[in-house]
């Protein structure tokens, strides 16, 4: 079933982690086999920030198998030295479980493809999300249980979406928990509760194109859909609206980049989705009990119809 | 279970025609004895007053919690509730069997006031999924918009949004009447067997897919038409039925329904087709 959620404040920052965590433990029913946070958190924008993964947590159904911290140890060496190689400087580390890492990079040189290529080169390493203000953390377990293990509940920023996730399409593991990151877009994540029926075609048709595919979940093309969408000039509401026809199944997905914050809904209108509307904030989900935890108080809100598609600025 | 030699015995139910069959074995069951008729109601209603009013907060209940409650208080002789704090929660205000003044001040969630045969009801905010889903007979008002599957499979009574509403609004309708004060999503009436939806705004696409009967009421623009549903003429009696059924829902009393497009289903699809004309009334 799975659920999403997403909020943006315009004009102003807030507590973006907590509240977040908020609307998709309200979702918990739809789904707790893994929850995922994109947090745009607010920086000074000088250097990028990396999640990633050097190991899996691996859950029913996974195709991927639990190995021993020593070997976690080994790749992260193996990241670092190739970071340094392209002239990366990790300004800040953290390691907040064995298999997932957070570095503050000062990085300049060449795109974020080539870099990624080259961290992703090594076996069982997967960039999460890089960007100057995108976090993408994402784990087994219900919202809160993994806002407590990262540690998220006091992130500030200005926007954010997630996703509380039951496995239907692959296994339960992080590869395949939302949210996606748009790679290798910097700030571009994607969230989705649907099935999408013409997954393999448009991945054999994306990767001969040279896109990348780290899991076998339907829902990571959509980011990398968007993804190609943009690398060829368009803009991110352009990719979106051409992912109404270019996708096939029933959806609704939210795109977030550095200063946005979008959504999109299928023709069929078949998935599910509440929206709140003001000058000063968006909060969206799949149920309106996720709005009410961050708007207790009686307020308007309406079912965006099917083919709809909106953006939002910060 | 039933006695062996009882059920072989032919019963008076089986001499009422309610079954023919002489069970035996496993297959024995215990059967409706109609000489006990006398002593069956309807379970789960109540004899209401309402001018016995009361107030719920529901703000600390899960939605069992609360519809039990409901469910005493209508035991108690309540007959008009109000519910304060719904907070957009899920099945509230279930499977209601009798007469019953239920106002929301607030949101529901999926599955509002669902299964109901009598009440009247009030939601002061908006509802979400499947609101009024098999409702029986009775009122629902929503202040506000509606999510999707609006008044799905209903068989009777008004059903009224003042606001907008979300796609397959009136699916698998059965009877009754749903009426929209602004737009209305894609697959409105998809499916439906009879009954009308009134859309005094616009609709998406898909209007009427696949519908075997009833009629719909359109004021604004239609998306398209969905398969083997067609225009046909506004009648007087339409007309008529329109003005007063706008009234009495408190919405669209001026509107001009002269001009709304009447949309029926085509009866073309294939199992019309397929049929001999006796199998085909059979269907209807």
């Amino acid at each position: 079933m799975c659920g999403i959620a997403g909020l943006i404040h315009r004009g102003k920052s807030s507590n973006v982690g907590q509240e977040l965590q908020g609307m998709l433990q309200a979702l918990k029913h739809r789904g707790e086999d893994s929850t995922g946070y994109a947090l745009y958190g607010d920086t000074d924008g000088q250097n990028f920030i990396m999640r990633f993964k050097v190991g899996e947590n691996v859950g029913e159904g996974s195709s991927s198998v639990m190995e021993d911290v020593s070997v976690y140890d080994e790749r992260k060496k193996i990241v670092d030295s190739y970071l340094s190689q392209m002239g990366a400087k990790i300004v800040k580390e953290e390691r907040t479980l064995p298999y997932s890492l957070r570095y503050e990079i000062d990085y300049d040189k060449g795109d974020l493809l080539e870099f990624s290529q080259k961290i992703e080169s090594i076996p069982g390493v997967e960039i999460l999300s890089m960007g100057k203000s995108l976090e993408v953390i994402k784990d087994l377990g219900n919202a809160k249980a993994v806002c407590d293990r990262y540690n998220l509940g006091d992130l500030v920023g200005t926007h954010a979406i997630g996703h509380a996730r039951m496995a239907t399409e692959s296994g339960v593991d992080i590869k395949s928990a939302h949210p996606f990151w748009g790679y290798p877009f910097s700030d571009v994540s994607v969230v989705h509760n649907g099935q999408l029926t013409n997954y393999w075609n448009n991945r054999r048709i994306l990767e001969n194109k040279g896109m990348r595919f780290m899991s076998e979940c339907d829902s990571e093309l959509i980011a990398v859909y968007l993804a190609e969408k943009m690398r060829n000039g368009a803009t991110l509401e352009e990719g979106m609206k051409d992912s109404l026809s270019g996708l096939d199944g029933v959806f609704t997905y939210f795109v977030a980049t550095k200063n946005s914050l979008g959504m999109a809904k299928d023709t069929m209108a078949a998935k599910p989705l509440v929206l709140y509307e003001s000058d000063d904030l968006v909060a969206m989900g799949s149920e309106e009990i996720a709005i009410r935890s961050v708007l207790p108080q009686e307020i308007d809100t309406y079912d965006p119809f099917d083919g709809e598609v909106k953006v939002w600025q910060i | 279970m039933a006695n062996l030699k009882t059920t072989e015995k032919k019963t008076k139910a089986q001499s009422m025609g309610l079954h023919t069959e002489v069970l035996t074995g496993k297959t024995q069951q215990k059967f409706f004895n109609p000489d006990e008729a006398e002593n069956f109601y309807y379970w789960g209603t109540y004899d209401v007053d309402f001018n016995k009013r009361t107030e719920l907060d529901v703000n600390d209940m899960d939605c069992k919690e609360a519809n039990k409650k409901i469910d005493e208080l209508m035991s108690q002789g309540y007959g008009t509730i109000v519910i304060k704090n719904p907070q957009g929660k899920h099945s509230l205000g279930v499977g209601i069997l009798n007469k019953l003044n239920l106002i929301f001040e607030g949101s529901l969630g999926y599955f509002g006031v669902g299964s109901i045969d009598g009440p009247t009801v009030r939601v002061n905010g908006r509802v979400g999924w499947s609101c009024a889903e098999n409702m029986m007979a009775g009122k629902v008002v929503i202040e506000k918009n509606a999510g999707s599957c609006f008044g799905a499979a209903v068989r009777g009574g008004d059903l009224i949004c003042k606001g907008s509403v979300g796609a397959r609004t009136g699916i698998d309708q059965k009877g009754g009447t749903i009426i929209i004060g602004g737009d209305a999503g894609a697959f409105t009436g998809f499916m439906m067997q009879r009954g009308r939806i009134v859309v005094l705004g616009n609709v998406g696409i898909n209007l009427g897919d696949s519908m075997y009967d009833g009629t719909i009421y359109v004021g604004g623009k239609i998306g398209s038409y969905g398969s083997d549903a067609i225009e046909s003429p506004m009648t007087k009696s339409d007309i008529d039925w329109l003005k007063r059924k706008l009234k009495v829902a408190e919405i669209g009393e001026d509107f001009d329904v002269s001009k709304m497009t009447k949309v029926v289903a085509g009866k073309k699809l294939w199992n019309y087709d397929a049929l001999e004309p006796t199998e085909k009334k059979g269907a209807i």
